[in-house]
């Protein structure tokens, strides 16, 4: 049963992907698709990331402990969707023009900050496994991906500055994320209380956000 | 929440937050399938409401669908849910309207055209920057159709003989209709080919009888928020202003402008009356025109007040001048799929002799 639904989970996650692909098959992506690709893309990354952070104070609050098993799926499904973001930013906006690229690093302050919070999700990715747990420790594991903090916090600046006039949308998810880590530092200031117990070896129990 | 009209939801709240949009979506319901032609000022509009084809493409996989339920019901947590919410935001988007406008007969053919592929009508019509209704390109198509475009006054008035309040029906009787197809280069990098259908605005300028003093035009949009849902957000100061240098008003490719595609204009493309400056970024091309103020100073276009580091006023099309937030190299024409390099003054090389001696980088 679990099983299936962690199945379902990751179909769901694929599915805007799923929503993305067959628009595109069906010629339904509008006026402008590549644009539409670029923007769900960069919507779904910032989404997920959101989603992601969204875990943990969930299982405090609710005391739904098992929750903490779909974080790092849904960190990964962050991180797959802004690897499709920037190919298609490096493809289908740049055409691989390594000189423009560089150049738009440099000079676009929104690519900048988005470039920053993209490079600092891969350590995360890449130590997302098992092994790697194993290999940092709880602890130093625990810190080194606190990075998705600053990656989440990079992604709204990105999302602000690329906007022309309407901030809506960005703040609504400034306020989101401002509303995730305030919990944390409610958290972190406030009395220590103990921890929920800690079940003996179980693995992923061990890493807090 | 906002909700301006139909029960819209803004997208990422309705991503992040599919109940509310199951919410509205119920209280939608009722009026979905509605699908009746009906009459409205002598123009005959066909609803579609995309609710009345729910099973259709535009919808989640069913498989997906039956998804988000177990998830729904389990925990109102995961990316199923908000993958739900952009399905139900697709029930919530408006009725695409389509309106049977007035054929223009007797269009004189013009030197100025262009003889690159015109694009795509749909294109036109449903990707279009018109904050008065939606900063979203996709909405104002739906969001328009009910715009009243008759009557229609404009206002003529500033450094003139005689102040004057034509009706739209006067001016579109000042000179014979032409079909100029035109380039057209948005400042965000996309461009689009069109068989806009005016007169030069010189025409209406002569008639108009500016003083010796006069130096500069200003074209003020209509200011309406109950039929211009955008304007009741302040995402930049309205009315809309844009502005021209006279000698540029007066350059004979400066469009007055009242159709497209040998039609009388859709109104989410600017009716009844707009001005297109093709060599200029298309924000400087006022829509929905009521008044024509000629001034001795120069007007502060609404987008230059918004971003003066970012938005100049004379925002000729240059490829060399970026904007700050990305490159104006380049531009991708709709439909397709590699980017092509952008022109001097979008290929409009006759207006060069205008700012002659002016440095374009600083005069940006
Ligand atoms: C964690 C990293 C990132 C996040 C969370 C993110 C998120 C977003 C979001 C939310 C949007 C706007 C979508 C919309 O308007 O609906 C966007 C647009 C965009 N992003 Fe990113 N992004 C990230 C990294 C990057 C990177 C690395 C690049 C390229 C180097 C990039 C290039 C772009 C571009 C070109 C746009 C479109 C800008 C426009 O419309 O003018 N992003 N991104």
């Amino acid at each position: 049963m679990i099983r299936w639904f962690k199945v379902g989970v990751f179909l769901g996650c694929l599915g805007p992907l799923a929503r993305l692909a067959w628009k595109a098959y069906a010629g339904n992506l509008g006026a402008n698709p590549i644009e539409v690709i670029t923007h769900s893309t960069g919507d779904w990354t910032l989404i997920f990331l959101l989603i992601t952070l969204a875990i943990t104070p969930l299982r405090k609050l609710t005391g739904q402990l098992w929750l903490i098993r779909y974080r790092r799926m849904l960190g990964l499904f962050a991180f797959f969707y802004v690897v499709l973001h920037f190919l298609t930013y490096i493809w289908l906006d740049k055409f691989f023009d390594l000189h423009e690229m560089l150049a738009d690093v440099a000079k676009r302050r929104f690519i900048t900050v988005g470039f920053t919070g993209f490079v600092l999700l891969i350590p995360l990715a890449i130590t997302s496994t098992t092994g790697w747990i194993r290999r940092l420790g709880g602890k130093r594991w625990n810190q080194l991906h606190r990075l998705i903090y600053a990656t989440a916090i990079a992604g709204v600046i990105h999302y602000i500055w690329l906007v022309k006039a309407d901030l809506r949308k960005p703040l609504e998810y400034a306020t989101v994320l401002g509303v995730l880590l305030a919990y944390r530092l409610v958290v972190w200031a406030g009395p220590k209380i103990q921890s929920a117990p800690i079940l003996p070896r179980r693995r992923a129990e061990a890493s807090e956000g | 929440m906002i909700v301006p009209q139909l029960f819209w939801v803004s997208e990422p709240a309705m991503q992040l937050f599919p109940l509310a949009g199951v919410l509205s979506s119920t209280a939608l319901g009722q009026s979905s399938g509605v699908d009746c032609p009906y009459i409205v000022q002598g123009t005959v509009f066909m609803l579609i409401k995309k609710a009345a084809d729910i099973a259709s493409s535009e919808i989640t996989p069913k498989s997906l669908y039956l998804n988000r339920r177990t998830f729904l019901a389990g925990t109102a947590l995961a990316g199923a849910a908000a993958l739900a919410g952009v399905g139900l935001r697709n029930l919530l988007s408006p009725a695409t309207a389509v309106e049977a406008k007035a054929a223009i007969n007797g269009l004189q053919k013009s030197s100025f055209s262009t003889s690159e592929k015109v694009t795509p009508y749909k294109d036109v019509t449903n990707y279009n920057n018109y904050y008065e209704f939606s900063t979203d390109k996709y909405e104002p198509a739906g969001l328009a159709k009910d715009f009243k475009t008759t009557p229609w006054k404009v206002t003529i008035d500033g450094l003139v003989s005689e102040k004057q309040v034509l009706d739209v029906d006067a001016i579109l009787k000042m000179a014979a209709p032409e079909e100029r197809i035109y380039r057209h280069r948005c400042v965000e990098g996309w461009s689009i080919v069109v068989p806009w259908v005016g007169f030069s605005l010189s025409e209406l300028i002569k008639r108009a009888q500016p003083l010796g003093k006069a130096k500069f035009v200003e074209f003020t949009t209509l200011y309406d928020p109950k039929q211009m849902p955008g304007q009741r957000v302040p995402v930049l100061e309205w009315p809309y202003v844009e502005g021209l240098r006279l000698d540029e008003a007066m350059h004979p490719l400066a469009l007055l402008c009242f159709g497209m595609y040998r039609e009388t204009l859709p109104n989410q493309d600017g009716a009844p009356l707009r001005i297109v400056v093709p060599w200029k970024y298309g924000f400087k091309s006022a829509k929905a025109i009521v008044r024509i103020r000629f001034t001795d100073s120069q007007p502060v276009n609404t987008w230059n007040k918004s971003a003066p580091n970012e938005y100049g006023f004379y925002s000729n099309v240059n490829p060399n001048v970026d904007h700050p937030r990305w490159s104006q190299g380049k531009e991708r024409r709709l439909g397709e799929f590699t980017k092509r390099p952008t022109l001097m003054f979008n290929g409009y090389d006759q207006v060069a002799s205008l700012y002659s001696g002016m440095d374009l980088k600083k005069n940006f």
